[in-house]
């Protein structure tokens, strides 16, 4: 592996000790946001609402019992129902990602596997529609999903991921332009049908690039607002984007240190996510794209 | 185009047309889950949208022909045009920031110094966090009075400003909030000059260069290619910008009108006011920005990104 760092390496151990310097002070600037919504989460409301600057709450022995007491407080009060969000975007992220990672395969395999004439039309405008901003097709989707009767239900933000999606069609098809080609005219000499390459050589081949489809599409679902803020308008089926605001529009006094435990309690499975899974993340979620 | 006479052909053409035939339906087939899904979900909404753009339509009655007064409209209203104004100068502002600063987080972290991980993960967090609890976290970190940025200006003497609130200060929370997730530039930066091969490096130390004018003359321009890529998908990304502004610059008496952009009041329009018509010819207007935009980027790319693959 060449050493990329090339262009800036510094050979003297003042100028090495000052970027250093400079970085840590920049990493602690990036968490100190996540740093003090944690600590939000474990005080007391008068103490979060102070003009202290503590990382604990006052009694640092009362820590574990402020934290329980603020985070069973958001598990299970009434009116904002946090684990039934939870269960909705649960069931809108594992729909999704279901339907996403296997029906942008398929639709990867008919631009990259397959020669046709037409092919590359179709892939420029699965590039195309890459840009076309969401708030466009606001107002005719609700239309569309109200005629179906599907608003106020969780359809209008699972279903279309099984018809795939742009961004994870060129993903893939890329991944799948570097398996080589051999492989599947072995496979079709042995009589292999295009549907058992697709399942017994592709895809077995590009576990890594689909586990980032899947990250992506979960990522996306948990990240969704303005989806939700149009399609859903019964409380029950709120999923966590939308749960999330209403701690802020309830009324005039927001109980920072609950919506700070909300908010942590909805950023966790992510960072959990990420922490499984850096590997594959930071390695293939750039570069895949660009090559 | 099977059933096509073929009595002319002879048999080695018809046979390689009849495969040929066969490909296309096999290729079909694999893409039918985009074309029906991108048909219903993407091509038949933007017709839909187009035609209501030209209609006076209160959700509630069918759409009336109205030629384009929506569009006459929009160019008298005066909040359209705050939130064009609020939008473009969000864009040009944070574009260009987030820009260099993921350029220069990307070259400090490209090697593989010690704790280089640490700091990585440090930048790269933060783009994992929802929009909406990353709203709620800086709505309390912005907070006038117990926030813990002025907290921390206080500590230095300085007294903080009422940063959503007071609207001279609302862009430049909008940027202090977009380059927090500045992670994700940085990712595809480093991706990127990992793959900037060491022999030019070397190459240019021969000539004399030091290590910015490597990094100006070698680096940059090998890297073109994903700046390109990233600062289109930024121009697309702000343009439609949402979820942040409306949770943070919601105010009782409504939105703060520095902090209203394109997206919302297209919302508004369409949900809160049940103004359909005027809010698709808004959304098509949107379309042709973003489409003029991203061909722009395309044509200056065209001169200034280097493609040559060694």
């Amino acid at each position: 592996m060449s050493n990329p760092s090339s262009h800036l390496e510094s050979r003297s151990a003042p100028l090495r000790a000052f970027r250093h310097f400079a970085l840590v002070l920049l990493a602690i600037a990036f968490l100190a946001p996540l740093v003090w919504m944690l600590s939000t989460s474990i005080k007391p409301e008068t103490q979060a609402a102070s003009g202290e600057l503590h990382l604990l709450p006052a009694p640092a022995s009362s820590t574990l019992a402020h934290a329980a007491d603020n985070y069973s407080k958001v598990w299970s009060d009434r009116t904002i129902r946090f684990p039934l969000y939870m269960r909705n975007t649960l069931i809108v992220a594992v729909l999704g990602v279901v339907g996403m990672t296997l029906s942008s395969a398929v639709v990867a395999y008919g631009l990259s596997r397959i020669q046709w004439k037409g092919r590359n039309i179709v892939f420029f405008l699965v590039l195309a529609t890459m840009m076309i901003p969401f708030p466009v097709l606001m107002v005719p989707l609700y239309i569309i999903f109200r005629d179906l009767g599907w608003n106020n239900t969780l359809k209008p933000l699972w279903v279309p991921a099984w018809f795939g999606s742009a961004f994870n069609i060129f993903l893939l098809r890329q991944f799948f332009m570097t398996i080589p080609t051999q492989l599947d005219e072995a496979a079709r000499l042995d009589g292999c049908s295009h549907w058992s390459i697709f399942w017994r050589v592709i895809m077995p081949l590009s576990k890594p690039a689909l586990a980032v489809v899947a990250l992506f599409h979960f990522i996306y679902v948990w990240n969704d607002f303005v989806g939700p803020l149009i399609f859903l308008t019964d409380r029950d089926q709120f999923t966590l984007a939308l749960g999330l605001q209403l701690y802020q529009s309830q009324a005039g006094n927001t109980p920072w240190n609950l919506l700070m435990a909300a908010s942590t309690l909805m950023i966790s499975p992510l960072v959990v996510l990420f922490m499984l899974t850096q590997r594959t993340f930071v390695q293939n979620v750039a570069t895949e794209g660009l090559k | 185009m099977t059933a096509l006479p073929a009595a002319h052909v002879p048999p080695r053409g018809r046979a390689e047309r009849r495969a040929r035939t066969r490909q296309l339906i096999a290729g079909l087939a694999w893409c039918s889950p985009w074309l029906i899904g991108s048909s219903l979900f993407v091509f038949a909404p933007m017709v839909m949208s187009l035609y209501f753009s030209f209609t006076d339509y209160p959700l509630l009655e069918p759409p009336l022909w109205s030629g384009s007064s929506n569009y006459q409209q929009l160019f008298h209203d005066p909040t359209f045009l705050r939130v064009v104004k609020n939008t473009a100068l969000y864009a040009a502002l944070s574009i260009p920031l987030y820009t260099i600063f993921a350029l220069v987080l990307a070259a400090a972290m490209a090697g593989r110094a010690r704790f280089t991980s640490f700091y990585r993960a440090a930048v790269f967090v933060p783009t994992l966090v929802p929009l909406i609890a990353s709203a709620m976290v800086w709505m309390w970190l912005f907070n006038g009075e117990y926030g813990l940025i002025n907290k921390v200006l206080a500590l230095v003497g300085i007294r903080g400003p009422a940063w959503v609130v007071d609207e001279s200060w609302v862009p430049v929370s909008m940027v202090l909030m977009s380059l927090w997730s500045v992670g994700q530039g940085v990712v595809i930066y480093i991706a990127a000059m990992q793959d900037v091969p060491r022999q030019l490096y070397e190459a240019a130390t021969i000539d004399g260069m030091n290590a910015p004018q490597r990094f100006l003359h070698v680096t940059l321009p090998m890297i073109s290619p994903a700046i390109l890529f990233n600062v289109i998908s930024l121009t697309i990304a702000a343009v439609q910008v949402f979820a942040v502004p409306y949770v943070i610059f919601r105010r009782p008496d409504g939105q703060n009108p520095a902090g209203h952009y394109y997206s919302m009041y297209l919302y508004e329009n369409a949900f809160i006011y049940g103004k359909m018509g005027y809010a698709s010819a808004m959304a098509w207007l949107q379309l042709l920005v973003v489409m003029a935009l991203t061909g722009v980027l395309l044509l200056v790319g065209r001169k200034l990104v280097h493609y040559s693959r060694l």
